[in-house]
């Protein structure tokens, strides 16, 4: 066993570690701002919905605010994005030579969905003074419809890897005949795709959620707390269910779409009927398992609701074809956090609904709003242990069954693909540094704001300012003064 | 139908190399625009004008490179392989570019905004240099199926001379841009500045292109005899003739035309590029028709082009008649009610 993972290594081209590496690097920091380009836009809209049925000032300010932060993250994300597609060519030109044609429609799509989300978020983040109010909203209605577009391209492209189907191989193994429309809904893209968009509209809803529940922990209980939170947290509590039923299709679809997944995400070594669950636990590459617990019977059960089920085990496969031990155990991992961290989203949106049923109003008790703080973090973690799952538990295919990673990579040097690395790297962590900088700068300054002019805010009529068009820039110590309304342009470099 | 995608991969680069370009050249007047009190004014018209549609203007680069994947996925991987350093140079300048932009805007502090502003512009040219020198070396016949990453596909005179010419032009298109945009802004000081600009950076494109002569004789044969004669001179002369009504509007202070005249210089000498280039993606070793993928693919490419055009088009039309119109301004302090925090120093 050893000496065959020895063969594997020595097989693998030096470039194979730096080019993995740097994707899942890129890739693994833009899917943590993919929640919000998709999901921010749609809990937005319904604030400022809000704000504009019920006239209602705290949920237009918090719908600005919002908005002001999607601005920063839209184009933090649309260049890490773009970075993606040039790593596409630059890590993997062998995956893309062959299969482009066969798979790469739906990227089209996504780029089209993605340009139309950049002309309507323009329009929408810089429409707020100058158009009417509902003319403002109804623009940007069809901004989360673009986003599950473009959603729809990139999740075909993906679950297009894992169940690729649209092609005949001709005499030299080349893709031919191909079938687009095969090719786009591939059997396992149903349930991808909709535990994807449940799962961006999820994090997205407790991230948001959370930051209010932090302010609220802190002493700030006023409607503005109170709106910013329970909206956002709505919308997620009820998903949380629905996507707990989806999770577990997709399971199931990977259960018997890609068998050899299946077993690297329950570390099942040997095809059998009676199959145990194991939380956590690490497989080695004898196949036994060491840690863990050990639930009899379970793993058959979930995967065909019968303990006579039979799992596929990864020794059915010869270990060149399927994940390493480690690999494997880095999919279970992942999945199992994913899961747990599932399973304790569905209590706290039971309380929640169990508040809201009994007393009409959200819990008092500090315990629930330390626990909806951490939703967002452990979601932001289940985003990423989802893609760790499903990228992991294909190895060593980049193209399930019909093209390894190996076979994909480039053939540039693996020196110059450190070099790389570490630049990316160092970009990166500045950048995200910085994006998480002026959020926070961002937030100090509305918080000043709102607790300097609170006072002040108590004498006059909520809102006396008109809510839209042009208005002046008040200076620091005449706010809550009249707004002297006028000139709309400030004349320095001060915006 | 591979001629066609084809045509639409030139479309796509051109709309790119003008939209996308007008966003360049306004970094690399940023740039220029002197430290923090002098730049003040220019940099101040520059974040105004660009920020409503610079992510749209961006996303066509995202296009080029779909339809170079999916309509021609040999010429993909092939450009890719050999043309990997600029290309790695180019991904990273696009994220510090884009970065710098979006961060240098909530920023308060001078001093953090001079760091943001300056990766912001510096990326803005090396970038636009970057893309320029693969187009260059595609154009010199440097990339064959096959061919490993080396300095020599793209370090060699054509790519170089493609990369200045690439900065060049993306200084006049966003000069001629910012020109209009100060005159919307009403700030008239600024009009004469970018007016000059916009010359200097003409002046530039022109002698650079005269330098282009002898430098490709040997270099680029194929392509430069496509831009010599045939309909490939053709376009290079309505370009030109579409360049100097620019020079010629901007000198009389009619600055209506001017950036209609600008774009379609610019636009048509990337289409007299393709017309050189017929019938091959790589010069002289892969055809349109060798280098294309499987024909249902193409017909869906083309089909869900279409179907995007309808939908994308009119918002895109929509937003920059917005923005011409200057109704999209974005969010003041005031807006979201935020207030100054100790240190901030605007």
């Amino acid at each position: 066993m050893l000496s065959t993972a020895a063969l594997l290594a020595n097989d693998a081209p030096a470039q194979l570690l730096p080019a993995r590496e740097l994707m899942a690097f890129t890739l693994a920091s833009h899917i943590l701002l993919v929640p919000f380009g998709v999901a921010l836009p749609f809990i937005t809209l319904l604030m400022h919905h809000r704000a504009l049925r019920r006239n209602n000032p705290v949920a237009l300010t918090l719908a600005r605010r919002w908005s002001a932060v999607m601005a920063v993250q839209f184009a933090i994300g649309i260049v890490t994005g773009t970075v993606l597609s040039f790593e596409f060519g630059l890590l993997w030109p062998g995956m893309m030579g062959r299969w482009g044609d066969v798979f790469g429609l739906g990227f089209g799509v996504e780029a089209w969905a993605f340009f139309l989300e950049a002309v309507l978020i323009a329009i929408y983040l810089y429409g707020w003074r100058r158009l009417k109010p509902w003319t403002h909203f109804w623009l940007a209605v069809p901004l989360p419809l673009a986003a599950l577009m473009g959603a729809f391209g990139i999740i075909a492209a993906n679950s297009w890897m894992n169940t690729p189907q649209g092609f005949s191989l001709d005499a030299q193994g080349k893709p031919v005949h191909v079938d687009v429309r095969q090719a786009v809904f591939t059997p396992i893209f149903g349930p991808e795709y909709w535990h994807f968009v449940v799962a961006m509209l999820l994090t997205a809803g407790y991230v948001v959620a959370g930051v209010y529940a932090v302010g609220w922990l802190r002493g700030r209980r006023d409607r503005y707390h109170r709106l910013g939170f329970t909206v956002p947290f709505t919308v997620a509590a009820i998903l949380t269910p629905v996507q707990f039923m989806l999770g577990d299709s997709a399971a199931r679809a990977v259960f018997h779409k890609q068998p050899i997944k299946f077993a690297a995400m329950e570390i099942v070594w040997k095809t059998d009927t009676h199959v145990p669950e194991y939380m956590f636990g690490r497989l080695h590459p004898d196949g036994t398992i060491s840690g863990g617990l050990k639930i009899p019977q379970l793993d058959s059960v979930l995967a065909g609701f019968s303990t006579k089920t039979k799992v596929t085990g990864l020794s059915s496969v010869a270990a060149s074809d399927r994940p390493t031990a480690t690999q494997a155990t880095i999919a279970h991992w992942a999945f199992d956090i994913m899961v747990t961290i599932g399973s304790a989203l569905i209590l706290l949106a039971l309380w929640y609904a169990w508040s809201w049923w009994r007393h009409r109003d959200n819990p008092g008790s500090r315990w629930f709003y330390r626990c909806a703080a951490i939703a967002g973090i452990a979601c932001l973690v289940t985003v990423e242990c989802g893609w760790i799952t499903t990228e992991v538990g294909r190895q060593p295919w980049i193209v399930y069954h019909h093209m390894r990673v190996s076979e994909a990579v480039t053939s540039t040097g693996a020196g110059a693909l450190w070099a790389m690395f570490g630049i990316v790297m160092a970009v990166y962590v500045a950048v995200f540094g910085a994006f998480l900088a002026v959020v926070l700068k961002m937030r100090t300054r509305w918080r000043i704001a709102d607790e300097g002019s609170a006072a002040v805010h108590a004498e006059l009529p909520p809102e006396a300012d008109t809510p839209y068009g042009p208005r002046s820039e008040p200076e620091p110590s005449a706010a809550g003064a009249p707004p002297a309304g006028g000139s709309d342009h400030t004349p320095g470099g001060a915006s | 139908m591979a001629a066609f995608i084809a045509w639409v991969l030139v479309l796509a680069i051109a709309a790119y190399a003008c939209a996308g370009g007008t966003d360049y050249g306004a970094g690399f007047w940023d740039l220029l625009a002197g430290g923090a009190e002098r730049g003040r004014r220019p940099r101040w018209l520059i974040d105004h004008a660009m920020a409503p549609v610079w992510e749209a203007n961006n996303v066509w680069l995202i296009f080029v490179l779909v339809i170079m994947w999916t309509g021609f996925p040999t010429m993909f991987q092939a450009v890719f392989s050999a043309m990997w350093l600029p290309l790695a140079l180019a991904a990273v300048g696009l994220v510090l570019r884009g970065a710098g932009f979006a961060l240098r805007k909530p920023t308060r502090r001078l001093a953090q905004r001079r760091i943001y502003g300056a990766v912001f512009a510096i990326s803005s040219l090396l970038t636009p240099f970057f893309l320029g020198t693969v187009l260059g070396g595609i154009a010199a016949g440097r990339v064959k199926v096959g061919t490993t990453a080396s300095a020599d596909a793209w370090a060699n005179g054509t790519s170089v001379l493609v990369g200045l010419l690439a900065v060049a032009a993306t200084a006049f298109l966003g000069a001629v841009f910012l020109c209009s945009d100060a005159l919307r802004y009403g700030a008239d000081d600024l009009v004469d500045y970018f007016r000059l600009r916009a010359l200097i950076a003409f002046a530039a494109v022109v002698v650079l292109a005269l330098i282009g002569l002898p430098v490709t004789r040997n270099d680029a044969g194929y392509v430069r005899d496509g831009l010599t004669g045939g309909p490939g001179l053709l376009l290079i002369i309505l370009a030109a003739v579409c360049g100097l009504a620019t020079v010629l509007l901007l000198w009389r202070r009619s600055y209506g035309g001017s950036r209609y005249t600008s774009v379609a210089s610019v636009a048509l000498t990337v289409g007299a590029w393709g017309f050189a280039q017929r019938p091959y993606v790589l010069p002289t070793s892969l055809t349109v028709a060798e280098a294309a993928g499987a024909a249902h693919t193409l017909r869906w490419l083309v089909i869900v082009t279409a179907i995007a055009i309808v939908l994308v088009g009119p918002a895109l039309v929509l937003l920059y008649r917005l923005a011409t119109m200057g109704e999209l301004e974005e969010l003041t302090d005031a807006d979201t009610r935020a207030a100054g925090v100790p240190g901030d120093n605007l």
